[in-house]
């Protein structure tokens, strides 16, 4: 689960990285993605880094969902009977938000691998072999950018207890200055991800991307 | 002050248990939770009826006798056992909840009263160190560095109480395994079982029913005696480096 997810991490950051270059505007933008394909040639073929880094990602995401479905499963076999009064002392909303935050990101995952990868669908109707027209198409409806803005919304929630976890998890949070140290690397994560993620369809909705 | 209690009650292991609710009148301030339940007990056997059962033993909060989730918490709303729960952390009129640990390893025995030996043997597991016997060695003979000494100490106050397995919404039991893991880790005696004892409790925890750390917190600010959630990452690191070994 932890290792998995510091993957994630990794991939996230040069995947918000990476659409940055839609500032940049249409041409730096295209290029970036032909980038990704030629990237690592001649000694690798066409498209080979990044079938190499894809498969990668299927299997931490195989690896992933199948521990939280292990510890959820674990979790309710170990509780069977529910309190009829539950308080909670002091954990955070998004550690107890895991499995449902989860959830709403793959959902997510599996619309926008349609929307700009798998398919290609473009929800106004435009082209979609242009990498850059079909997602000002998609941020420019309202409703699209508000679907991926609450997924980074559950994105953030998911990377601000998920970094701290990791690092317990893996056994470097051994003291409270580190403890401090994990949890303040989740927060960084959480805002510099969906903050940096969110930019584009709000920009793009605002006409600053077009 | 006048309560509303509303207890779970349950004849026996296999008997199906249901909450129920009593009127309590001329509770004190000055009373613990537990004198509390005491005299409700009272009132209940001068009307004929039985007793709620539950667990206590020193009353003073050093022996992890006593559980109960008081309103939802684990021990009540206080940072400290039930036995050291006062009743002017409640005010008149007051409905209170009072339910047995819930968790799989933890089988209620009767009303409030649950069955803790999953931590027995978790301990038996790994829980302990071996020591030649004899007369006692030199105390100097074999040196702890004080920083070492201190967070064994520190984490060695755990009671076994089972607040964080009752508190962890994963009712996980990786707090009390990763005291004692630390406790012993830390000293230059513990160290020759430091790698089987953590894969074999691990073993035992996961064998009794209880579930998964997902480092939620909430086991560290119920335990009475304040154990940091980093002897988890503790355990976790035990853990590596014992699987590293081929453990």
């Amino acid at each position: 689960m932890a290792v998995s997810g510091l993957v994630f991490i990794g991939f996230v950051l040069s995947h918000m990285y990476g659409n940055l270059k839609a500032f940049s505007g249409e041409l730096a933008f295209n290029e970036y993605a032909e980038h990704l394909r030629t990237l690592g040639e001649p000694l690798l073929p066409y498209s080979g880094l990044l079938w190499i880094i894809r498969v990668g990602l299927i299997v931490s995401l195989v690896v992933h969902v199948g521990s939280a479905v292990v510890l959820a499963r674990r979790a309710h076999a170990a509780r069977p009977v529910k309190y009829a009064n539950r308080k909670y002392k002091n954990s955070s909303f998004s550690s107890r938000t895991m499995r449902w935050g989860g959830l709403t990101i793959l959902v997510f995952l599996t619309w926008h691998l349609l929307n700009f990868t798998i398919v290609k669908i473009n929800p106004a109707g435009g082209e979609t072999n242009n990498p850059y027209r079909l997602m000002v198409d998609t941020f420019d409806l309202w409703w699209m950018t508000l679907i991926y803005l609450a997924a980074m919304a559950a994105l953030a929630l998911h990377l601000h207890h998920g970094t701290f976890s990791a690092l317990q998890t893996l056994g470097l949070t051994n003291t409270a200055a580190a403890r401090s140290r994990a949890r303040a690397a989740g927060w960084v994560l959480a805002v510099v991800v969906a903050g940096g993620f969110s930019l584009v369809p709000i920009f793009t909705l605002l006409g600053v991307i077009s | 002050m006048r309560l509303t209690l509303k207890i779970w009650r349950q004849q026996n292991a296999s008997a199906p248990g249901a909450m129920k609710t009593y009127d309590l009148d001329g509770v004190s301030t000055d009373m613990s939770f537990l004198e509390m339940l005491d005299v409700l007990n009272e009132q209940l056997q001068s009307q004929g009826e039985e007793p709620v059962a539950f667990d206590h033993d020193c009353r003073e909060g050093i022996c992890g006798s006593c559980s109960l989730m008081i309103n939802g918490q684990a021990h009540g709303p206080e940072v400290t056992t039930t036995c050291q729960l006062h009743m002017r952390s409640f005010k008149d009129g007051d409905t209170i909840t009072v339910e047995p640990w819930r968790a799989a390893g933890f089988p209620v025995v009767k009303d409030l009263v649950v069955d803790r030996s999953a931590f027995d043997r978790i301990i038996q597991a790994g829980g302990f160190i071996s020591a030649n016997t004899g007369s006692a060695p030199e105390a100097n003979s074999v040196p702890a560095p004080r920083d070492k000494a201190m967070r064994a100490f520190d984490v060695a106050t755990c009671i076994g109480c089972g607040a964080c397995v009752a508190s962890c919404p994963n009712g996980s039991a990786s707090l009390f395994m990763g005291a004692k893991i630390t406790h012993l880790g830390e000293l230059p005696q513990g160290q020759p079982e430091r790698y089987s004892r953590v894969v074999d409790m691990v073993a035992q925890h996961d064998a009794e029913g209880f579930g998964g750390c997902t480092n939620i917190g909430e086991c560290a600010a119920a335990c009475p005696k304040g154990i940091p959630l980093d002897v988890i990452s503790q355990l976790n690191r035990d853990l590596r480096d014992a699987l590293r070994q081929g453990r």
